[in-house]
């Protein structure tokens, strides 16, 4: 199924300047790694050596931190957004 | 001195010129405001700071703006105050009260986003805005007015009162979000990509905002006579506080302008948001977000964007970590107003409870120099000690009113 990924500045020299991406996934680390497909360099920004999202990178799925969900397991729904957001803001 | 300063990844080094932005490009590390120490070196001097005026732009060359005139409402200089009473209810030999309750808009916050419009103005932005959970609204509010910017605060829905009226009394855009601050800072970190030509304080300028802080590092040395304290106790919201301390108090050293002294840095939060000082109990390397639930409402962060490099700093200075309750909490409160007249807000009385639990627990020694932050005034969180304090009786206006309500107190006050 298709999912709207939202892009922050950071990337978007990445994606041609886009701020939504669409892919086809079923969960949100097949979405982000079709993303990576889709955009050389994203990959390398979004993920550890050992595949994980790097320290400072939060995804959001519907507004709901993917750490309080399934992780990069998460299965996504139908018409959900997901945002790729610095983690580093606020306080 | 705008020059002397570049932003620096905190995790892979790579440097970028003095822009908005507030992530590597690279790695999505924090972007840091550094010095060049070596240039600085001599030019900042004990002298030169105390030729400057009182308030926290007495250290400008150590605040990343350059010469222009700061956007200013007199943050900063606030008193360092002995607080002996405070001291022997806690069976400590040494405290000091450090009161930031008593800046422009009563808390803190008023250092960091001095320096934020500061910057904001210099880089051309008309519009201030933030994600807050009260105390950074008050302050952006009042200093975009000051400048003649227009400014956008974003606050969690249910914020105290007092903190809501004292954001928009000032005429700009407030907007409540139906969320909690987490959920705030998701969205004003996303509004930040899609609203480039909007300086968030906490977002696309917090290089240069969470410099602010320093400043509090900076004059708690140079009240006590340019000495570096044994030992700071620092409420925990994102945790950008207290690093901003641990690199103040390094400068210093760096500098030359205080003699080299390990001192030990504690955190404090509250038991309903704590996870900071969970992480530090786990021994675990980050923090896992929690969803908060606590009066102090203040330091209500879920997922602290400098949990991380709070940890490290507790860790390599030899400090601990607070977690106390809303009762604590409120205890705090009273105890640093009947002790010493300072009455704090909810985050203060997470300090000053974090501050008897690591006492304790032998965290703080008895015989060290304690500093306490004092962050925030109590008028903000008032509300908080509804049912907690009253007053002591309610009499009818006769002299017999009074003598029989009085007597049946039983006081003896000579």
């Amino acid at each position: 199924m298709s999912t709207t990924i939202r892009i922050p500045t950071q990337l978007r020299q990445l994606t041609g300047g886009a701020g939504e991406v669409t892919v086809e996934a079923t969960t949100v680390g097949e979405a982000l790694t079709a993303l990576a497909a889709a955009h050389p360099g994203i990959g390398e920004r979004l993920f550890d050596d050992a595949g994980g999202l790097r320290r400072f990178v939060n995804v959001f799925l519907a507004e709901e931190d993917v750490r309080f969900l399934d992780g990069l397991a998460t299965p996504l729904g139908a018409a959900q957004t997901l945002s790729i957001v610095p983690a580093v803001a606020g306080g | 001195m705008e020059d002397l300063v570049t932003l620096r990844c905190r995790e892979c080094g790579r440097t970028y010129e003095p822009v908005a932005a507030h992530v590597c490009e690279f790695c999505f590390g924090p972007l840091e405001a550094a010095y060049d120490y070596d240039a600085l070196e001599g030019q900042v001097t004990r002298a030169s700071i105390e030729a400057g005026p009182r308030s926290m732009w007495r250290y400008r060359q150590l605040l990343p703006v350059g010469e222009d005139a700061p956007v200013d409402l007199g943050a900063g200089f606030t008193p360092l105050v002995r607080a002996d009473r405070l001291a022997a209810e806690l069976g400590l030999a040494e405290l000091w009260i450090k009161n930031d309750t008593v800046n422009p808009t009563g808390s803190f916050k008023d250092r960091v986003v001095s320096v934020a419009l500061t910057k904001a103005r210099q880089l051309g932005f008309k519009v201030a805005a933030c994600a807050s959970t009260g105390n950074l609204a008050n302050s952006v509010a009042a200093h975009a007015a000051r400048a003649g910017m227009a400014s956008v605060v974003l606050i969690p829905s249910n914020l105290e009162a007092a903190k809501i009226m004292m954001t928009a009394v000032y005429g700009g855009t407030v907007v409540a979000v139906e969320g909690t601050y987490d959920d705030v800072n998701r969205l004003c970190a996303e509004l930040t990509s899609e609203h480039p030509s909007w300086a968030f304080v906490n977002v696309n300028v917090r290089s240069y905002y969470a410099e602010g802080s320093k400043t509090l590092a900076f004059e708690t040395a140079e009240q006590l006579g340019w000495e570096i304290p044994d030992h700071v106790v620092v409420p925990i919201a994102s945790g950008s506080q207290l690093t901003k301390i641990d690199k103040g108090f390094g400068e210093l050293q760096r500098l030359g302008l205080v003699a080299e002294k390990a001192v030990r840095i504690s955190g404090a939060q509250a038991a309903g948001c704590a996870p900071v000082a969970t992480a530090f109990a786990d021994g675990a390397e980050d923090c896992r977000p929690v969803k908060p639930s606590t009066i102090a409402k203040s330091l209500a962060i879920g997922n602290p964007a400098d949990g991380y490099y709070a940890l490290q700093s507790i860790r390599r200075t030899g400090g601990g970590c607070g977690s106390v309750s809303d009762a604590e909490i409120l205890e705090g409160i009273s105890l640093l107003a009947r002790t010493e007249g300072i009455f704090a807000e909810t985050a203060g009385g997470v300090t000053i409870a974090s501050l008897r639990q690591l006492v304790r627990n032998g965290t703080i020694g008895r015989d060290e120099r304690v500093v306490a932050m004092i962050t925030g005034h109590g008028l903000k969180t008032v509300e908080t000690l509804a049912g907690h304090v009253a007053p002591t009786t309610t009499i009818a206006p006769t002299l017999e009113a009074f003598d029989a309500a009085f007597g049946a107190l039983g006081l003896d006050l000579a």
